[in-house]
């Protein structure tokens, strides 16, 4: 039967009950009105969505009623559903406000859309551009996104989106260009220190600013023109697009003086510093970019100080393991090496005892960056630093303390932040989820001890089952085919073959290889609900599986996971990847105690990059829990379930087999339907817990 | 016997070449960037194995081809691989016509006939392999064989180079020190530019200022290494893609194919590479 459309009763229900309006005291007679003029399709339509955006905020869900209706005859579904979901994901950013404007303002919301489809953003060319700019040489530059496109010398700020021109791929041309136009002020040195005394010193400064930057423009296009023919192309063409004719024909002399290739930052200067009264406007430029000459002094001055002092500590460091096996120690020569005398781009010399020293690359790294800044290498940074000379950690960036997080104001800063999926938007809230490793503090008591007593029996007997599960490279013989003959098997069979019986047809050996490369996680849940006899039956449990899996020899690791609301997830280092089992492991284990609420989400996610990191042929990821998802904000029932479920799904695809231990008796309800149907255990007594572990382990991986 | 053995067999024994066949006749094209070819000529002189250190594809073979052209000395080269056991070095028992025949593997051969032996990729080699070349890399310079019972000592005539790329920061994949601790070491790296520039230009016969873009190019991909790149592209890549080039490709697809392809598969750093030959050429 076609469904048929609902009448303005059915819808006024409808609304009444998505947007709870016996709590909130909405309107919605005039709105069910206007929907029931709809077609079938379109009803259903907007009921769907309206039901999605109630379930993250009822006002959203209002508005966007009154606003969709008009867009429905002329408009792509899919620009109406891109712009329902830019409007949540700006409620999970910014809040309600910030969202209603979305909603109110969807014209601008369309135009942007259309900017953003046929535009070059930051976001979609970020990475690529990163390594763009690494592989054109010098300073290792960052990028970052920002409302004004300059550089300081450290960082590109570019702009967030690049839209002016038709398509996509001229914007991204665009886009490029103006990446290499920065690079072009680092690379070609825009920023001489005698720049920096005329700006302080000249009168009319700004006026010298305005034309330096004209000039330096023309001597960049220049050296790009030399440098990156292709890319200066793609440069001139989009000029022709965006420009009119060239201006001033002084500006066109000045252009030519500076396309030479001797030119450098000073003769702009200079040439500013003559003409500052005499020349006309400089001609306008879509590539122009802003100096910003206090940003860049001020890191400058930073960056040269600190790479003074990491050069001398490098060298300090090259020459004590040169001198390490000698007698009597050499000192290091270390000379400046001028560009022209070279063509590697070492701009360094190393010499020790009259013979030539390669230069490691941490060297050479500082040594290009300290020309970039001082044109050459002053004497001072080349002498090795003596002992006591520097505290090397000066400069060394501090970790922030994890548990300073709700002291302080930096909530999301240093976390990592991880999607989360909302099924009843269907969709992803986007870095829903700040997620920070700690450290569990080692308890040094006797607990291990008793447990390795209480079961000590159990153990040895795990410990002769995983051991006979270890593999060997080994030869076969006697095998039916192989890469070697089996002279033994052949000699007996030749001599068959006189006395006329039946010939063996093994006569090869193969070489057997271990196959056997697993990493595995064990994911702990650590939330408030295990305190007491569940969270000693998990510590137990990993004690016996440590000592089962050292004698296996798989690489394992074991991290925890609590946390409380989406701002505080937790992931608990118990241990590492890397990391030996030892008395800190044991106490860390021992440590392990109940803490908040569980989600799931973030820990699979999280742990699921860890996994990824690894590089092995099997890679498992075993969730012990005593129950379903569970936290703070909403985060339960079905949507703890399912987005749970979503992080399995992601894990699945990056080639990671999941699979759940838990001791929660109603979990055959939901686990099926998270886990699928074969990837879990449910374990009806706690106190089995230990012996089941290592079991399930062994019958998983054999 | 099954067919199939004797037959294989049979070519295997039959494969047994002469030392003619390992000479190199013609002068292969070496430029050589230092003094490695004194070193080289002076450890062979010496009775000393030598140890060719250097990133992949940067002339290593080509140097030991050269070497071997002008020593006038045969050159028997063995790419190692995880599978390669001692045996395929020394040599193993095969059977024919009822009789057990006893075959040379290429490092005996090498032995027997006074060549040059280069382990291609050393480290790639089994464990157990680094053993049977250790008495040979000494003053002693035998080989013994123990399934014959025999001692094979190597005339002066014999020379064992090795060529090992410290690249890969693997723990698993370093020379051991008793292994690296017998040779003389020759380090080779990606030649200067115009020393690059002029060896594809000769390599290929494009013209030079081709070449210099395709080493600028180059230059650039060695700028990634480390960041999101294990290597940039090697002297080899910059020949193939010159060839291409030759051929009648145009220089970015050339560099696409030849280069880019070959150095990654993440598609943000393929994007990114092709973007710096277009931005080049």
């Amino acid at each position: 039967m076609k469904p048929r459309a609902l009448d303005e009763k059915e819808i006024s229900q409808r609304l009444d009950d998505y947007l709870d309006v016996e709590f909130s005291f909405l309107k919605t007679e005039h709105h069910a009105r206007t929907l029931a003029g709809l077609a079938t399709a379109e009803q259903a339509y907007l009921l769907h969505w309206v039901k999605c955006i109630a379930s993250t905020n009822i006002q959203l869900a209002w508005q966007f009623i009154e606003q969709a209706v008009p867009l429905l005859d002329n408009m792509d579904r899919r620009i109406i559903e891109d712009w329902a979901l830019h409007a949540m994901d700006i409620y999970d950013q910014s809040g309600l406000h910030a969202a209603l404007a979305v909603i109110r303002n969807v014209h601008q919301f369309i135009e942007t859309s259309h900017a953003h489809r046929i535009g070059a953003s930051f976001s979609d060319h970020a990475g690529i551009l990163l390594h763009f700019v690494h592989g054109l040489s010098g300073r290792k530059l960052e990028l970052k996104q920002a409302d004004e496109c300059f550089t300081d010398t450290q960082t590109l700020f570019l702009p967030p989106l690049i839209a002016q021109l038709e398509t996509p791929k001229d914007n991204f041309i665009f886009y490029k260009s103006l990446v290499v136009m920065l690079w072009a002020q680092v690379r070609f040195s825009s920023f001489p220190l005698a720049l920096k005394q005329a700006l302080e010193e000249h009168p009319q400064a700004e006026r010298l600013l305005t034309l330096y930057q004209a000039l330096e423009h023309l001597r960049l296009q220049a050296c790009i023109a030399r440098e990156l023919p292709g890319l200066y192309r793609g440069m001139q063409a989009i000029q022709k697009q965006l420009e009119d004719e060239q201006g001033d024909h002084r500006w066109r002399e000045l252009a030519q003086q500076l396309a030479d290739k001797n030119k450098c930052a000073q003769d702009s200067l200079q040439l500013a510093l003559d003409n500052l009264d005499s020349l006309p406007p400089p001609p306008a430029s879509c590539f122009r970019i802003l100096l910003k000459p206090e940003q860049v002094y001020s890191v400058m001055a930073q960056r040269m100080e600190k790479e003074k002092t990491l050069l001398r500590l490098a060298l300090a460091k090259l020459e004590n393991e040169l001198n390490q096996n000698k007698s009597t120690p050499d000192k290091l020569e270390v000379r400046y090496k001028p560009a022209s005398e070279t063509d590697k781009h070492i701009p360094i010399e190393i010499r020790l005892d009259n013979q030539p020293v390669a230069p490691p690359d941490e060297i050479k790294a500082l040594a290009s960056s300290v020309v970039l800044d001082f044109g050459e290498i002053p004497d001072e940074h080349l002498v090795p630093a003596g002992p006591g000379d520097y505290d090397p950690a000066m400069f060394n960036e501090k970790e922030k303390d994890p548990d300073e997080v709700w002291k302080g104001t930096y909530h999301e800063e240093g976390a990592s932040l991880y999607n989360e999926w909302d099924y009843r938007r269907q969709h992803y809230r986007k870095n829903w989820c700040a997620v920070r490793e700690k450290t569990i503090e080692p308890v040094y008591d006797d607990f291990v001890d008793l447990t390795l007593k209480k079961y000590s029996g159990l153990i040895k007997h795990l410990r002769k089952t995983f051991e006979a599960m270890r593999d060997e490279d080994r030869l076969l013989k006697r095998q039916s085919d192989g890469d070697g003959i089996d002279i033994d098997a052949l000699v007996e069979a030749l001599a068959d073959a006189r006395d006329g019986s039946e010939l063996s047809e093994r006569l090869f050996t193969r070489m057997h290889r271990v196959e056997r490369n697993i990493a595995v996680i064990f994911m702990v849940d650590m939330s408030g609900s295990t305190k007491g006899w569940i969270n000693d039956a998990e510590r137990e449990s990993l004690i016996l599986l440590c000592e089962a899996l050292e004698s296996l020899g798989d690489r394992y690791a074991i991290y925890g996971f609590s946390g409380m609301a989406r701002k505080r997830c937790e992931i608990y280092r118990i241990k590492e990847f890397s990391e030996n089992y030892n008395d800190e492991i044991k106490a860390r284990i021992s440590g392990i105690e109940a803490k908040d609420y569980t989600r799931m989400g973030f820990a699979i996610r999280h742990l699921t990059k860890i996994l990824n990191e690894v590089d092995a042929r099997t890679r498992i990821l075993i969730t012990l829990s005593d129950g379903k998802p569970d936290d703070y904000d909403n985060y339960r029932g079905d949507y703890g379930i399912e987005d749970t479920r979503r992080a399995l799904i992601e894990a699945r695809r990056e080639g990671i087999h999941p699979y759940c231990i838990t001791i929660d008796e109603q979990a055959r309800d939901y686990l099926p339907h998270m886990y699928g149907p074969a990837a879990f255990t449910v374990i009806d007594q706690v106190d089995r817990l230990p012996l089941k572990v290592s079991d399930i382990y062994r019958r998983l991986t054999v | 016997m099954p067919q199939l053995i004797t037959q294989h067999f049979k070519t295997m024994i039959t494969k047994t070449q002469t030392s003619e066949e390992y000479f190199i006749e013609s002068e292969p094209f070496y430029q050589p960037v230092a003094d490695e070819i004194e070193i080289f000529q002076a450890a062979w002189n010496q009775n000393l194995p030598v140890l060719l250190k250097g990133p992949t594809g940067c002339g290593k073979t080509r140097f030991m081809e050269y070497m071997a052209w002008r020593l006038k000395r045969p050159l028997i080269t063995v790419s190692c691989h995880d599978d390669l056991t001692a045996s395929d070095l020394v040599g193993r028992y095969l059977i024919s016509g009822g009789e057990t025949v006893w075959v040379d593997g290429p490092l005996a051969r090498a032995v027997r006939i006074g060549a040059i032996c280069y382990l291609d990729e050393i480290v790639e080699a089994r464990k157990d392999t680094m053993v049977v070349i250790h008495p040979l890399a000494d003053n002693r310079r035998v080989l013994p064989i123990e399934k014959r019972g025999e001692q094979l000592s190597a005339s002066a005539d014999f020379c064992l180079a090795v060529s090992y790329n410290p690249g890969y920061q693997s723990v698993l994949k370093d020379l051991k020190q008793s292994t690296r601790q017998r040779f003389v070491a020759l380090e080779f790296d990606y030649p200067d530019a115009p020393l690059e520039a002029g060896i594809i230009a000769t390599e290929t016969g494009i013209d030079a200022a081709l070449a210099e873009q395709l080493v600028k190019f180059a230059h650039m991909t060695r700028n990634l290494k480390g960041s999101g790149l294990e290597e940039g592209a090697s002297t080899r890549l910059l020949v193939h893609a010159a060839r291409l080039m030759h051929d009648g490709i145009a220089p970015i697809s050339a560099c696409h194919s030849a280069i880019a392809q070959a150095l990654t598969d993440d598609h943000d750093m393929l994007t990114a590479i092709d973007e710096l030959s277009s931005s080049l050429f």
